[in-house]
């Protein structure tokens, strides 16, 4: 019904009046132009299937030969986001830039290095003296950190990655007043390995380097003491 | 009073320093734990995603190609393509998280191409070059099904509106002038802004920030009328595509039978890609035309000459988009002295161990990368606007209604729009 309606209303493939009064040609002038038209449109048409003819194998060659050549010139390996934990300070853009909310980047305990303080200072509120686990004395705001008693006077932290934001705030605590036992990393079984990492882009400190897929991770070997 | 106030206030901030200053007091030594007690044990270092499973992502990307290319030219079955789209949609964008995309990976190839430091993973590669290769010889089948973008953008486009021409012609130089400046800010080292401004990772990724999810749906709820506007107005990649695309051997068409003129497919295409006939349309005079075509082959130089005094004066505020510009701004804003209410920038610089001199010499560096990339950027659109002047002002005949292979999506919706074809589909799905 639709499709009749429309055929109804077309105008006639040679009924040109319109085009003839703007362009001020006789009919007989229009018959010579058409004829012409015609055949310049056919020229016109081989040329360019011509020129499409050469162009296309150029532009295949292009492709795979500059491909070809960037996959020879690059290293072949895979790499992946990481932080280098000497480079951070701890500015907090990781836990709010990542793509991914929480952020996949969590705080990571290096225990070698920690002096299992009783008064922590990555667990601890700077101003608190009591070293206990009440909720208004700890510094991570999602009490991602839990506290276990070793032997008098020592105490064991242990990181929820599935609380921790990667806020940065223990890191810089223990930083300021432990050994620097914590640091930041991008974990990867949670890190989508964007190709441009949004956090990256706004690490203050050019923390975020890429590493290859084989050693993905930078972990702290050095403390505060020698 | 007012003196023990003072004194209080005086104390408690001496205590403060004191606490702060001799924190480390409180610390003590490290603990000898017997080993059979507690062994301190070694951080969790869970593994990236397995790297083989790159070459399952490569081997879909060509399958879902091939695929995309049968249902376009061969079976010409607009459902198999939806169909595909969604599956697309689901791997590449939801499963896989939207990354990498061909779109993205521009980015990389260019980067890697001036900086042979920078590390090219094979799935870069493989996502960059396989939809030019297949563009080359069928036309854009990689948009039509295959691109999780174009796939989310196809999916979600309910009420088509046409936009006039000249405005769509108009909208599609953007994409030049996008992929010019992504091309330049990798070229300068500032940022992959095809990657920050890319609209659906945050769908893809069920989060993401705030202005992203906002862009995302701003683009998704214009994209409920104006087909594509991300694909057609933006997308760098779809430039070059549909550069490839005019060269390609295949493609796309309404019918593959005679097309009779009864222009029922015209309004049919949501991309406006579909060109009527216009061989009985006089021209005017070969004389007037020529002259035109050598006016503006004149002007072209003119326009990459003004593009790149343009670019000389814009590269000042380009360079704003590189992060040491800014800080060094921000730190002769701030003065070099720690400060209380400093940025985080300025605050994480002061803590690093560079020297301003060392920062002033690193952004000088920088400023000179972006006045040659700003100039080079600029010229090369003001190459664009010329080049498409020229080629809107050659008249092409064509005897039938086609699809324009450069913005055609291959998205296969003319052809139930085509009476011809309906009777040839039905023919054929009649014949056992
Ligand atoms: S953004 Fe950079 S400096 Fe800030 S916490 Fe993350 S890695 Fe550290
Ligand atoms: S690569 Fe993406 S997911 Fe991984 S840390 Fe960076 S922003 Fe987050
Ligand atoms: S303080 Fe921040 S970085 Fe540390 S464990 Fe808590 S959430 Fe994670
Ligand atoms: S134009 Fe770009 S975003 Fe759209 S389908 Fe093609 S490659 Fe994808």
């Amino acid at each position: 019904m639709h499709a009749q309606k429309r055929m109804l209303s077309l105008p006639s493939r040679n009924n040109m009046p319109i085009a003839r009064r703007h362009l001020g040609t006789t009919k007989a002038q229009d018959v010579t132009i058409e004829a012409k038209n015609k055949e310049t449109a056919q020229d016109a048409v081989n040329r360019r299937s011509f020129l499409k003819e050469l162009l296309r194998p150029a532009a295949t060659l292009a492709v795979v030969g500059g491909a070809g050549a960037l996959a020879l010139r690059a290293k072949p390996e895979d790499y992946v986001w990481q932080i280098d934990p000497e480079k951070c300070t701890q500015c907090g853009r990781c836990a709010t830039s990542c793509v991914l909310s929480p952020s996949a980047v969590k705080c990571v305990h290096a225990y070698a290095l920690c002096w299992y303080c009783d008064l922590c200072g990555g667990y601890h509120q700077s101003y608190t003296q009591a070293p206990d686990t009440a909720a208004e004395h700890q510094l991570c705001p999602t009490a991602a950190i839990n506290r276990t008693f070793m032997e008098n006077p020592f105490y064991k932290y242990d990181i929820d990655e599935d609380k921790c934001i990667g806020c940065g705030l223990c890191v810089k605590g223990c930083a300021a007043f432990g050994n620097g036992s914590l640091f930041m990393q991008v974990r990867h079984d949670r890190c989508v390995n964007c190709n441009d990492c949004a956090i990256a882009r706004d690490c203050p400190s050019d923390a975020f380097v890429r590493v290859p897929v084989s050693q993905p991770y930078i972990i702290k070997e050095h403390g505060k003491e020698a | 009073m007012r003196r023990t106030l003072i004194i209080l206030l005086l104390l408690c901030a001496t205590a403060n320093l004191v606490h702060a200053q001799d924190a480390p007091s409180f610390r003590v030594l490290r603990p000898i734990f017997d080993e059979t007690f507690h062994e301190p044990p070694a951080p969790g270092t869970p593994g990236p995603r397995e790297n083989w499973l790159e070459y399952i992502d490569i081997a879909a990307l060509a399958l879902a190609l091939v695929i995309a290319t049968y249902f376009a030219l061969q079976s010409r079955s607009r459902r198999g393509l939806l169909l595909l789209s969604m599956a697309c949609l689901l791997y590449f964008g939801f499963w896989r998280k939207g990354c990498i995309c061909p779109v993205g990976s521009v980015q990389n190839m260019w980067d890697a191409f001036l900086h042979p430091d920078v590390a090219l993973p094979a799935i870069v590669i493989a996502f960059f070059s396989l939809p030019l290769i297949f563009t080359l010889f069928a036309g854009r089948t990689f948009c039509a099904a295959v691109c999780p973008l174009g796939a989310i953008q196809e999916l979600t486009l309910f009420r088509p509106v046409q936009l006039p021409t000249w405005i769509s012609h108009s909208l599609g130089l953007f994409r030049y002038v996008y992929l010019g400046l992504a091309l330049t800010l990798v070229a300068t080292g500032a940022t992959y802004l095809v990657c920050s401004l890319d609209p659906f990772i945050a769908i893809f990724r069920f989060g993401g920030t705030f202005p992203m999810l906002v862009f995302g749906a701003t683009v998704l709820a214009i994209g409920m009328f104006i087909g594509r506007p991300y694909c057609r107005f933006l997308c760098p990649y779809g430039a070059i595509l549909g550069l490839l695309s005019m060269l390609s051997r295949w493609h796309v068409t309404i019918t593959p039978d005679d097309c009779v003129n009864c222009r029922l497919c015209e309004d049919a295409c949501p991309y406006g890609a579909i060109r009527p006939a216009n061989d009985t349309l006089p021209t005017e005079s070969l004389p007037r035309s020529r002259t035109r075509l050598a006016g503006l082959l004149a002007l072209l130089p003119a326009l990459v000459l003004s593009g790149a005094i343009l670019g000389a004066m814009l590269a000042q505020p380009l360079s704003y988009s590189h992060k040491k510009i800014k800080l060094l701004h921000l730190l002769q804003q701030e003065g070099l002295e720690a400060i209380n209410d400093a940025t985080i920038e300025t605050e994480a610089w002061r803590r690093g161990d560079q020297t301003y001199e060392e920062l002033v010499e690193e952004t000088n560096e920088i400023r000179r990368s972006f006045r040659s990339g700003s100039i080079f950027f600029c010229s090369f659109v003001g190459f664009v606007f010329g080049a498409k002047l020229i080629s809107l002002s050659i008249l092409r005949r064509r005897k039938d209604y086609t699809p324009d292979p450069a913005t055609c999506m291959s998205c296969g919706r003319c052809y139930k729009a085509c009476p011809i074809e309906n009777e040839r589909l039905k023919e054929k799905n009649l014949r056992p």
